[in-house]
């Protein structure tokens, strides 16, 4: 199916699930409600119309922080900052990241058989950032959920093994946040290398 | 050992030749972590050819090695087992940072990435390079041979070279 | 007699191990010399690929692309560099890609030589990998004669590349390409009937095909398993969908066959290279050597001074060997026709004010290469399978998030499935099938 006939498809099927669509650049993407997303997931992996086989990425996006850091002129400490100039024009502009809420979970999907891809996003606040896990699905999210874990803090509830995967384990804090400077000092390593 | 300290003639010819056959036997431990490695292995086959420096037989265990070449980026996590590695050698050993990620951390100035391996393990020769090239390495390695020929049989470091005076 | 009692043995094949294809620690419980259960841990090369993208530009990331996969570094430039086009809606010209198809499919034979060579290394055949890495050493030449450099090239930008091929090019790639046929002969003879390595190979690290889907697996790995899912065919990009080649599909899901689809995959990728340097537009027409000379730049910023403009058109100025493939007649044949995004000539960048400023536009901080907010998803084939980016920009110079999606990531996730039930020394082949990068798995 085209992005915009699996858009229309999805919205037909979930009508009260799928809280926004568009489809930047030609990528298909959804933006569902936390509590159906083990029921679509489900739908788009078994039912014949949609047959995403493959579940490519599973990763989040922290937006804190969109649009606000300043462009510095010179250097970061002098200060002066730049005015952004008239962006590249768009015939459909983005409309904008998903909604209120810090982060996004962000899925990629596809399907094999029918050659098409979809992006599902499911908004996650800062407070309770707990979403359900694909781990019942595609034996994929069991790593990738892992990794979403340890970089942002995200859990992901009926996951099997959620443990740190990429850091070791006494790391305090979540890496790819935006409140947590490139450089940081972890307490067991000490403040001078 | 004679009346003014110095070693005799016996022992002083000894020590040479105990260098002479320790710089050209050479049992790297190498330490591969990333894209260093793929240099590393460039440096070790036919095309340069590590083996004609004397220096072609990794030994893959700890306690056989006595070069422990550090090739690739060390992150926090790995520094134990590196730690370890290091203090499983026996002496006399030596440590050679390959690449620049070993030496001063690289451009992974980040929460990951150990900022040279010195701040933890001395090292004898620096090879910078992001990865260096097999003749820098080699470079390196001739380098590291002339500093095995000068260390006393006992293991003992040679005098710390004067350096020049800085002119302006 | 009394029962003897069994227990099972915790083995730990630790993150320093001699298999050269990087740190990764496999705790095994063995039962004998069966494994009865494995588990994988990652993460000792984790460099923060991503975090470091958010603190550079759009074109500073490209290096830190090149130590993800390091031994195919130019698929991963490439990949990056044309979600980056993606994102800004731009396309670039088609010498362009033909010279980005070229230099990917180098790039996937060095992978796969690398892997193929190390692991019958592993296997006792020290031969095969003094063969290989031969050839890979001409390849590398080839390489360094394109980007200046053997392993970590920056060759992409975003809208281009960094110079155009080199004179001489074809002549040297064909060389190298015969060489790598005669070693890849070579190293057929040796293993592919070689009762010892047949036999380590077949029948062990096998994965169903259903269960590889599951996982994500794609690539030569899933190929072996007999599904045919590769991105060059399925969703073609650049100019793949004009060149011809077949993609080889395996039966049986063990290492033996991971093996036999690696080696014909790097006769397609020769073939893709030989139909490129057939097809690919060609390069700018040779001056008149009477009258068409390389001028020092600062006689032509002089002759400009003084507004001999007529005098210099179609001159080509010697600035420095390193901009050597980027000078102006060559300009527009590798960089796409976008002043936002790709830097002028140098000819023009020190030769006229319009093109100072937009040199200054691009390199200035604040300034630079500044796509539209939006999010896009790229996938291209890497040598290992699927390598996607995800970039989400906010309108500013530097990358909000990017995003990559490793390959390798989604076979090591396997791998306890694929070695459980074998034996201890079937771990070392199936593992160096798996073609674990370490710079891409942990990034």
């Amino acid at each position: 199916m085209t992005a915009a006939g699996l858009i229309q498809a999805l919205e037909d099927r979930f009508p009260q699930a799928v809280r926004a669509a568009h489809a930047y650049r030609g990528d298909a993407t959804v933006i569902v409600s936390r509590e159906s997303l083990l029921h679509v997931a489900r739908t788009l992996k078994e039912d014949p119309a949609f047959q995403m086989n493959f579940l490519m990425d599973v990763t989040a996006v922290d937006f804190s922080s969109f649009g606000k850091k300043p462009s510095p002129a010179f250097f970061a400490s002098s200060g002066v900052a730049v005015r952004p100039s008239p962006e590249i024009p768009d015939q459909e502009p983005w409309p904008g990241p998903p909604g209120p809420g810090r982060f996004a979970v962000v899925y990629h999907l596809f399907s094999l058989p029918l050659k098409h891809r979809l992006r599902v996003e499911v908004l996650v606040e800062e407070a309770d950032a707990e979403v359900d896990s694909l781990t019942p699905l595609w034996a994929s999210a069991d790593w990738l959920e892992r990794e979403v874990w340890d970089m942002f803090g995200i859990r992901f509830r009926g996951h099997p093994n959620l443990t740190r995967i990429l850091m070791y384990e006494e790391f305090v804090g979540h890496p790819l946040r935006k409140d947590y400077a490139v450089n940081k000092r972890q307490p067991l390593i000490g403040p001078v290398n | 050992m004679n009346m003014t300290g110095e070693a005799g003639f016996v022992a002083s010819r000894l020590e040479e030749a105990i260098g002479w056959a320790r710089k050209y036997s050479i049992f790297q431990y190498p330490f591969v972590t990333a894209c260093c490695g793929m240099e590393y292995m460039a440096t070790a086959c036919s095309h340069y050819d590590i083996d004609r420096f004397g220096a072609g037989l990794p030994r893959f265990s700890p306690r056989q090695a006595d070069v422990l070449f550090v090739v690739g980026t060390i992150s926090h996590k790995m520094l134990p087992v590196l730690k370890r590695i290091y203090d499983q050698m026996a002496e006399p050993k030596w440590v050679v940072s390959f690449g620049v990620c070993t030496c001063t951390g690289g451009f992974y100035d980040n929460y990951a990435t150990v900022m040279g391996i010195d701040t933890l393990i001395p090292v004898d020769i620096y090879i910078p390079g992001c990865p260096p090239r097999p003749e820098y390495v080699l470079d390196g390695l001739l380098k590291l041979q002339a500093k095995i020929e000068a260390q006393h049989a006992s293991g003992q470091r040679p005098a710390q070279e004067r350096r020049p005076e800085f002119v302006p | 007699m009394a029962e003897l009692e069994t227990r099972e043995m915790l083995l730990n094949v630790g993150p320093a191990h001699p298999a050269m294809h990087g740190i990764i620690r496999i705790v095994a419980t063995l039962d004998g010399e069966r494994i009865t259960s494995a588990e994988v841990e990652i993460g000792y090369l984790h460099r923060g690929f991503e975090k470091m993208s958010e603190t550079v530009d759009y074109n500073g990331v490209i290096p830190y692309t090149d130590r993800l996969n390091y031994v195919s570094p130019l698929i991963n430039n490439m990949g990056y560099c044309m979600a980056v086009e993606k994102l800004l809606g731009i396309s670039v010209p088609e010498r362009c890609d033909y010279i980005r198809v070229i230099v990917s499919e180098i790039s996937r034979i060095t992978d796969h030589l690398t892997c193929v060579g190390a692991s019958a290394m592993e296997l006792g055949a020290f031969t095969v990998f003094l063969y290989m890495i031969k050839a890979r050493e001409f390849l590398w030449e080839l390489v360094e004669m394109v980007t200046g450099a053997r392993l970590t090239v920056s060759y992409g930008r975003v809208g281009g590349v960094k110079g155009d091929l080199p004179e001489g090019f074809d002549e040297q790639c064909r060389k190298a390409i015969q060489e790598t046929r005669k070693v890849l002969d070579e190293s057929n003879t040796l293993l592919t009937r070689n009762r010892i390595f047949v036999d380590r190979m077949s029948g062990t690290g096998k994965i169903s095909s259903d269960a590889a889907v599951s996982y994500g697996i794609t690539g030569p790995f899933l190929r072996a398993t007999g599904v045919a899912y590769d991105v060059r065919k399925d969703c073609p990009y650049s100019v793949y969908d004009r060149l011809q080649f077949d993609v080889p599909v395996g039966t049986r899901g063990d290492n033996f066959d991971r093996y036999l689809v690696r080696m014909e995959e790097m006769e397609q990728s020769m073939r893709i290279i030989e139909q490129a340097l057939r097809d690919i537009p060609p390069g700018p027409i040779q001056a008149n050597p009477e009258t068409g000379r390389p001028i020092p730049a600062a006689e032509m910023v002089d002759q400009a001074k003084v507004g001999n403009i007529a005098a210099i058109i179609d001159r080509r100025a010697v600035t420095d060997p390193t901009l050597d493939g980027s000078a102006k007649p060559l300009h527009h044949q590798i960089a796409a026709d976008e002043k936002r995004v790709f830097l002028p000539a140098k000819e023009d960048t020190y030769g006229n004010i319009e093109g100072l400023m937009h040199h200054f536009k691009l390199v200035m901080y604040g300034h630079g290469v500044r796509p539209p907010k939006g999010e896009v998803y790229f996938p291209v084939e890497g040598a290992n399978g699927e390598l996607g980016f995800y970039i989400v920009s906010d309108g500013a110079n530097s990358p909000y998030r990017v995003r990559v999606r490793p390959p390798c990531f989604a076979i090591m996730s396997a791998l306890p499935r694929l070695v459980i039930g074998d034996m201890m020394a079937d771990l070392t082949p199936t593992f160096g099938s798996v073609n674990m990068i370490g710079g891409e798995l942990d990034r």
